[in-house]
């Protein structure tokens, strides 16, 4: 640029800035955006906008389930406080039309006027190609998958251009729903494959950077760490066109000032901010505070079995009697879980999970049975947790070092950094420690097959392994699938009895979702996965 | 002046080859493991090993090195897990940011910083030196996330008067054509009034964060300068001779100060990129400091090996400046010895 350029640039914009009308035009186009436009403040963002990715997180599923659609979703009910709840056992189609369960198999009639976000109609091929890819690419999203027992690229067939057939490989129950999580995702195949190479088949490089799917929404804008900017897809057919045009969503890593931002009207929406905060939102009510516990998911502290003193079930229960459970639902929480623990005693166990167990804090009894165990001086641990998530760990963990403290156990703290707690729960090491497990499918058998089954998975974070618990965790699978009531409620109660009376593992509290929001924003609904739907949400 | 430059680009080759080295064995010896994190909550074993196979990491240390090495002279600093995107081009786009926000932060320092030591060397034991004394003990002392987020209370939550600290530009604006990537120069070039006013407005609280973060050693440092020429022999002759004061600390004395000044501006203009990466967290701001923090908590290498290699050539780019900066102030100096 030469001098005298920038000179006339420098007079010409002094003069626009003399324009006193212009700032205030632009500053009404703007609030018309504004009123169609939902800000949404979060601490991460998406790494990637495919959840078939590799290490796709969990904010990039968010943009997976409002940019993508799926054949069938589930249908809503109203949930704790008149908040919209996914309805566990019922569904709609999404891209299907319809679809009719048979023995052995499941039949999809395609929605003829459904179109990706280019122009090209949807056909069964996209199907069977997403749903080819979701089994094959590996990682997560296969492994999803398999938990409906969908692992074959065979089971998936093209019956004609708009009807397509899943074959079960098994029966099982968890299949149905397993085809309305977010990873079987109806993917745009031939503009994919278009943009494939030898060395990635599936296109997952594309795709990581731009939405090619059907879905409510499409990515116009993102900027790693930073902002994703979505706008609506007009020509929707997977539902109700959705009242929001635009979604902005900006990543603030600090705490304190999405607070701020939402208290001064800037903000629309934020979710991840501490318990202390959301408890004093919605005390002074100027904002919406919707809090919902977790569906499957629990808060517990781990023991780990195979070594001593854990290796004893009475030093296990020992501990049970010994946690400072209502401190921590205090003090912690601040009140924003569901208690599960102190049942009454004469309390009948129920066909559900999460439930209460009956363990109260007793210090006494926690001292005799530790005495019975043969420590009656106590002895030395350590107790982990994830830093990750050191708001609630934390505090959690000083609180139990405190009770432990008074049966004569000495803990010391390990901090483990986030990038570390995998590998660390991997390594099956650790002996106490505090976690938090949520299963997307909320069955009962889900949970504890993940949990407390003899085949170790890396939730099974305790080494448990009892052969009467296998026994009626694959006793319950099977009963679910062939239908057999009695015997699903009869394994169901035995085998929450067992977790009970082993207490490899102590549930403390079943966490809740915290969501803020101004008040003219409607139409929040619990998801599984806990992120936000914006295709039903609307602002004014 | 040619020559020397080159030389001494050429002496800054063995120490970025040292970076090279270092910075990859430290990266792979942070505990953790990325395999398993970027694995997912519900991996199985057998995922964690596809995705340590798909990401190289289960070949020797040796190899990944060398093939780390062999991409670096291609100009390719890896792919960033967390963000998914390549790290030269996330480097690229954020380095502007992080660079508009700290030279705006000096630049606010250092007109506040010199005039203030400069008035408290020429009048010592006054109510400016202990202004300056207390200013900047107090700038000093505060740790700047704390700084930063007593300024957004102030002035944005309580009073309204700044707008809202999400990073560079108001939601509702667009960025203006990439030109040098500071968002002050390019909206200018762009004719966008409004967007710069909002450019500028977004930059008043983090700069003045940093600028009260480097206020102690700039004015500190010619405060002491200034006290030590003034009391020097030379500036007595020009006294005597009977110069206007303005003249004997001006031309005289500030200009033989600023040689120490100068040197202490690299050094906190190194230390201001530090700090940025706890106003760019505060102030939500998309500069390099808060990629690299985050790189390193989920122990994503690329992004943390490219954040070092970059800091380490501007820090030899830096120093190089300042060099040529004393030839400049001080003939004296001879730049070839």
């Amino acid at each position: 640029m030469k001098r005298r350029d920038f000179l006339k640039s420098v007079s010409g914009l002094a003069a626009g800035a003399a324009l006193p009308a212009m700032p205030s035009v632009i500053s009404s186009a703007k609030a018309d955006a504004r009123s169609e436009t939902l800000l949404i403040v979060s601490e991460g963002g998406p790494n990637n906008l495919d959840i078939h990715g590799v290490g796709t997180n969990v904010p990039g599923y968010e943009v997976s389930w409002n940019c993508y659609d799926r054949l069938i979703s589930h249908e809503m009910k109203s949930g704790p406080g008149g908040v919209p709840y996914y309805d566990r056992d019922k569904f709609k189609g999404e891209l299907a039309e319809d679809f009719r369960i048979d023995d052995m198999s499941v039949t999809f009639k395609l929605k003829k006027n459904a179109k990706f976000h280019d122009g090209t109609p949807v056909t069964a091929k996209d199907v069977k190609w997403s749903l080819d890819r979701a089994v094959s690419v590996g990682g997560f999203p296969t492994f999803q998958m398999s938990a409906g027992s969908l692992t074959k690229p065979e089971q998936f067939v093209v019956v004609d251009d708009y009807t397509v057939r899943v074959d079960f490989l098994k029966k099982d129950k968890l299949t149905i729903p397993d085809l309305a999580v977010i990873v079987p995702c109806i993917v745009n195949s031939e503009l994919v494959k278009k943009n494939a190479s030898e060395k990635d088949p599936w296109g997952l490089e594309f795709t990581k950077q731009q939405t090619a799917g059907s879905g409510a929404y499409k990515v116009t804008k993102w900027t790693a760490g930073t902002e994703v900017i979505m706008e609506r897809n007009e020509d929707w057919v997977g539902g109700p066109l959705p009242k929001i045009k635009r979604v902005i969503w900006r990543m603030v890593p600090q705490a304190g000032n999405r607070r701020a931002l939402l208290e001064r009207g800037d903000a629309d929406i934020s979710y991840e901010l501490p318990f202390k905060d959301f408890q004093e939102m919605k005390a002074n009510g100027k904002l919406n505070v919707v809090s919902l516990p977790f569906s499957n998911g629990i808060q517990y502290i781990g023991m780990n079995v195979t070594k001593p003193p854990f290796d004893n079930p009475k030093v296990r229960q020992a501990i049970a009697y010994a946690l400072p459970y209502q401190k921590i639902m205090d003090a912690v929480l601040f009140g924003l879980g569901n208690p599960m623990f102190g049942a009454p005693k004469d309390k009948a166990t129920e066909v559900a999970w999460p439930q209460p167990h009956k363990y109260n804090t007793d210090i006494e009894k926690a001292k005799a049975l530790l005495s019975e165990a043969g420590y009656a001086n106590g002895f030395e641990t350590t107790i982990s947790f994830d830093l990750n998530f050191a708001g609630v760990n934390e505090p959690l963990c000083v609180l139990v070092q405190e009770s432990l403290a008074q049966i004569g156990i000495k803990t010391t703290i390990n901090k483990v950094p986030g990038a570390n707690w995998r590998t660390e729960l991997n390594k099956k090491e650790m002996p106490l420690f505090t976690n938090v497990f949520s299963g997307w499918l909320d069955y009962p058998e889900y949970f504890f097959y993940w949990c407390y089954h003899g085949n170790n998975s890396v939730f099974n974070t305790m080494s448990y392994k009892s052969a009467e618990m296998d026994k009626l965790i694959d006793g319950a699978r099977t009963a679910a699938a062939s239908g057999d009531k009695a015997a699903y409620d009869a394994d169901v109660k035995g085998f929450v009895n067992l977790a009970f009376t082993d207490i490899p593992r102590i549930p403390l509290y079943q966490p809740f979702v915290n969501v803020a929001m101004q008040k003219n924003i409607s139409g929040y609904q619990y998801w599984f996965h806990r992120r936000l739907d914006y295709r039903a949400m609307a602002k004014g | 002046m040619l020559t020397m430059i080159g030389k001494r680009l050429m002496f800054a080759i063995p120490s970025l080859i040292g970076v090279v080295i270092v910075t990859f064995l430290l990266t792979r010896a942070l505990p953790g493991d990325p395999a398993a994190y970027f694995a997912g909550p519900a991996a199985t074993k057998e995922a964690v090993e596809q995705i340590r196979k798909k990401l190289g990491l289960d070949r020797p240390l040796i190899e990944q090195f060398f093939r780390y090495t062999n991409d670096l002279a291609h100009g390719d600093f890896g792919n960033s897990l967390t963000t998914g995107q390549p790290v030269a081009a996330e480097i690229r786009n954020r380095l502007p940011a992080s660079a508009e926000l700290t030279l705006l932060g000096l630049f606010v320092s250092i007109v506040i910083a010199i005039p203030l030591g400069v008035l408290a060397a020429t009048r010592p034991g006054s109510w400016i030196d202990h202004l300056c004394r207390v200013t900047t003990t107090a700038g000093v002392s505060l740790p700047v996330f704390f700084t930063g987020l007593v300024l957004v209370y102030v002035f944005y939550f309580r009073l309204g008067w700044s707008p809202a600290p999400l990073g560079r530009l108001d939601v509702f604006y667009s960025a203006p054509p990439t030109v040098t990537g500071f968002y002050l120069i390019d909206t200018l070039i762009a004719r966008d009034a409004e967007a710069f006013r909002s450019a500028l407005s977004q930059l008043i609280l983090p700069a003045t964060t940093l600028a009260v973060f480097s206020l102690a050693p700039i004015a500190r440092m010619t405060r002491a300068s200034m006290l030590a020429v003034l009391a020097s022999e030379f500036v007595r002759t020009a006294r005597a001779s009977g110069l206007s004061p303005s003249t004997v600390i001006v031309t005289y004395a500030f200009r033989n100060a600023m040689l120490p000044v100068i040197t202490t501006l690299s050094m906190v203009f190194s230390f201001l990129l530090g700090a940025n990466v706890l106003v760019e967290k505060v102030f939500a701001w998309p500069g390099i400091g808060s990629y690299a923090v985050e790189a390193l908590i989920s122990s994503d290498f690329a992004p943390v090996q490219g954040f070092v290699l970059t800091m380490a050539v501007m820090y030899v780019l830096l120093n190089l400046v300042i060099d040529i900066l004393y030839g400049v102030i001080d003939p004296r100096v001879r730049l070839e010895g």
